[in-house]
């Protein structure tokens, strides 16, 4: 009895998460008409049709053998291409901080705490194309906080765009770094073995936090410790430790904790991976990568080669792209899966590398990161071909709402820039009013 | 050994080929089109180079070529590309204190500091942009001080300065608005208006000096050098342009306006905000070295815009495109990335090209030397496997001065 009923409750709680998430209108459905579809499951269908329903694929599929459903609202998208929406694994964008200078270790700190979701950059993902995204805080602590994955559906605070988890709490990882940024004056680091000691010492105080919680003995029990806390999800595997982390040795000291301490974890940035590619598979860690127009501008990111790409995915290694905005731009994120397929990459690797690659490094590949029936209807409508430097998105989707549509000179400020699309003072005020930006 | 197996064959071949053409500066490229930029794209033509100079450009079918000559193919030649400004060379890709010598915080005022004195020809970011098909760069001091020094014009050959320069002293780089400005360091001034002032100060003083100058020349006086007034003075007199890095709208303003005052020949430097005062820049006829087309939009430069390129091409200003300088990541930015960008935003092919080869050349004064592929000219050319703007396209060949500087396949 009790069995049946906890497991009628775990049921219950994610249907009840998602609907908090998602605006479900009850609305006809929608069907998109003709265009080329990139659906990251299978081949590319050339003339296909999607059709949204409550925010979610209801169908994907060859136009001829698919009849339209009867009331649906059709869009004729013949001639464009439409792809899933990207996943961008590691950004800063919403202004974010993270963790202060007072310790280099602090998992207590959530970033969902400090994202400005008026900020421009939003508006700049949206146009490039972006509907799902890690935030992260920065590398200049071994810890720096807890990140959030985030929708860039519409909205004006955070609760609107944060995803959540089953349990309803918000969903994200952890952002851990090493190697040199995260070297500064004590209490951080000055060398990379204390950088090690500090990160295990934490680990180690974690273990015994959930050692006290798991006792029966409810005298036995500790004092609530939101850091262990955090800590703890890392060593259940709930929470994705999301690494910083550039040097052949640095990546393998990542590798060696993650063995003593079993954490699940992305390796990110990674200049030097193809350096250790075979580790890295041995380990089945995946590995989100930047690419940058040259090589260096530290030390430690030296040897970042765009071959990194096709060397990890040539030996067997999941791998996914970031934008680090601001380091890279938002709006021009599928160039980054373009350069790695100039330097290789094959380009369904290239592809799921800005799409379903990203999701399953967050946990969120039965969500997003393919046009699959079931999964959010987050896609992006492209005019020409996705690997092109002359495609341009015109609409991204998310959960079957339209939040980027060139077309609109409001949203066209954010996708190409001019004046105001610095200021937030230039995101719309008033929802379907027709007002000049400035 | 993964290594080697993994990366090393490339590198390998393209040593073979430097080795083997070090010495000829005779060679024909052949593509099946030619972008010479000089006049009409040339379907299945060729490029034929002697004694490192452009002998003959034409169709394939009506060049004759010597027996004997190297051929190179390709599916598009372009002309070497032209970064119209960079500190590419003293700017390395370290970017620790002993590859930075691209901005010096002592004082606000060094026009002074000669590029030429700072440039490492063997910095392995000039490998890298050269792979891309990059030849000649304007590279220098950065933006960063009220004058920060001197820029140079170099070609990317040759293992020091004195092969790889063609013209020592280019520009006096200037920098107006927040990027000369800052609250913490006291070298430098904390507004605007105060930065404006030092720049003038320092003009006027040097109107007294060559005043002074000109009397001891007349009087047969001796006069006790003054390099820092030797250099401004080169442009006031008009032989010197002054480079002036100004992102917004205001700072434009105030860079034509002393312009004006000083008669001085100005080349406005970055321009984000350039759109808002097109009509003035126009009307002083002022040419913009724009900045990168992907030139993160923060600070001074939030209101830039991916079509800015376009709009000064179509507005009949005189402009060219920047790699540009960063103080992180990207150390260094590939013109040819950033001209692609601004095909995709609004510029035509050809134009998008022009801004890297034949505008760039003319702006800075260098195109009876390079920017296009016609006879006389610097036998300067970029190799390609297809489009030279699309992301997947590879450069697959780099020659400067008749040299195949780079056959890796990049």
């Amino acid at each position: 009895m009790q069995t049946a009923l906890l497991a009628a409750v775990l049921l219950a709680v994610p249907l009840h998460a998602l609907a908090q998430e998602r605006a479900q209108d009850g609305a006809a459905p929608q069907a998109f008409v003709g265009a080329r579809l990139v659906t990251l499951a299978g081949a590319e269908i050339e003339n296909g049709i999607l059709v949204v329903r409550d925010g979610v694929i209801a169908y994907v599929g060859p136009l001829e053998r698919t009849p339209v459903p009867a009331g649906a609202v059709i869009h004729d998208v013949s001639g464009r291409t439409i792809l899933p929406g990207l996943v961008d694994t590691h950004s800063h964008i919403g202004a974010v901080d993270g963790g202060d200078r007072s310790q280099p270790l602090q998992p207590e700190v959530r970033v969902l705490d400090s994202i400005d979701v008026l900020d421009p950059s939003l508006a700049r993902a949206r146009a490039g194309g972006i509907t799902t995204v890690n935030v992260m805080p920065g590398s200049g602590h071994l810890l720096s906080g807890q990140t959030a994955y985030i929708k860039l559906r519409k909205g004006h605070t955070i609760e609107e765009l944060a995803m959540r988890n089953p349990d309803g709490t918000p969903a994200g990882g952890i952002k851990m770094a090493n190697g040199t940024n995260s070297r500064r004056d004590p209490p951080f680091p000055g060398t990379r073995a204390k950088s090690a000691a500090l990160v295990r010492e934490k680990y180690v105080a974690a273990q015994e936090y959930a050692r006290k919680l798991a006792d029966p003995d409810p005298k036995k029990q500790p004092e609530r410790d939101l850091g262990l806390e955090a800590l703890g999800e890392v060593l259940s595997g709930k929470r994705m430790v999301h690494h910083h982390t550039h040097r052949h040795d640095d990546i393998l000291t990542v590798l060696r904790l993650r063995e003593e301490f079993g954490f699940r974890v992305v390796l990110h940035h990674v200049s030097d991976a193809w350096k250790v590619a075979d580790e890295i598979a041995a380990a089945k860690v995946p590995c989100s990568l930047i690419v940058i127009d040259s090589p260096g501008g530290k030390l430690e990111a030296r040897d970042m080669r765009w071959e990194s790409a096709r060397v990890l995915s040539e030996a067997g290694v999941d791998v996914c792209f970031h934008t680090d905005d601001p380091i890279t731009d938002s709006r021009l994120f599928l160039r980054s899966a373009a350069l790695a397929a100039r330097a290789g990459l094959a380009r369904d690797k290239a592809l799921a590398g800005v799409t379903l690659a990203g999701a399953r490094m967050l946990d969120l590949a039965t969500r997003v990161g393919s046009l699959e029936v079931g999964k959010d209807a987050d896609f992006v409508i492209l005019d020409g071909d996705p690997l092109s430097v002359y495609a341009h998105v015109l609409e991204t989707w998310v959960e079957g709402q339209k939040v980027f549509d060139l077309n609109d000179p409001r949203d066209r400020l954010f996708a190409v820039g001019g004046v105001g699309a610095g200021s937030p003072r230039a995101l719309s005020c008033c929802e379907g009013e027709e007002e000049e930006v400035r | 050994m993964r290594l080697a197996t993994r990366l090393l064959p490339s590198v390998l071949l393209s040593v073979f080929a430097l080795a083997s053409a070090a010495f000829a500066q005779d060679l024909a490229v052949r593509g099946r089109i030619v972008h010479t930029m000089g006049g009409a794209r040339i379907e299945d033509g060729v490029v034929l180079v002697r004694g490192g100079k452009i002998a003959a450009v034409g169709r394939a079918s009506e060049v004759a070529l010597p027996a004997g000559v190297q051929v190179l193919e390709a599916a598009v030649v372009t002309p070497g590309l032209i970064d119209a400004h960079s500190s590419l060379g003293l700017a390395g890709w370290l970017n620790y204190a002993h590859d930075k010598d691209e901005l010096e915080r002592s004082s606000a005022l060094q026009p002074e500091l000669r590029a030429i004195d700072a440039y490492n020809a063997r910095e392995p970011l000039i490998e890298w942009v050269r792979g891309f098909g990059v030849t000649t760069v304007h590279t220098g001091h950065a933006p960063g001080a009220v004058i920060s020094g001197q820029t140079m014009i170099v070609k990317l050959r040759g293992e020091t300065l004195d092969e790889a320069v063609l013209q020592p002293l280019a520009m006096v780089a200037a920098t107006l608005g927040e990027g000369a400005t800052s609250e913490d360091d006291k070298a430098q001034p904390g507004t605007r208006a105060k930065a404006a002032a030092l720049l003038r100060e320092e003009l006027v003083k040097t109107q007294s000096w060559m005043a002074k100058r000109a009397r001891a020349v007349e009087e047969k006086e001796p006069l006790e050098r003054d390099l820092r007034r030797e250099t401004l003075a080169l442009v006031l007199e008009g032989k010197v342009p002054l480079l002036v890095t100004a992102q917004r709208a205001q700072d434009i303003a105030t860079a034509l306006r002393l312009a004006k005052e000083f008669d001085f020949h100005l080349v406005l430097d970055g321009a984000a905000e350039a759109p808002l005062v097109l009509d003035a820049i126009r009307a002083a006829q002022v040419p913009v070295i724009v900045h990168p087309t992907m030139f993160r939009a923060v600070g001074e430069t939030e209101n830039l815009s991916l079509e800015t390129p376009g709009a000064l091409k179509k507005a009949g200003i005189q402009v060219a495109l920047q790699g540009g300088y960063e103080s992180y990541v990207p150390r260094a930015r590939v013109v040819l990335f950033e001209a692609a960008e601004a095909a995709a935003y609004g510029l035509s092919f050809d134009d998008a090209l022009g801004l890297i080869t034949l505008d760039a050349a003319r702006l800075l004064g260098i195109e009876q030397r390079v920017g296009s592929l016609e006879v006389g000219k610097d036998g300067d050319l970029a190799l390609y496997d297809g489009d030279p703007f699309e992301y997947t396209t590879h450069c697959v060949g780099v020659v400067i001065d008749g040299r195949v500087v780079s056959s890796e396949k990049r």
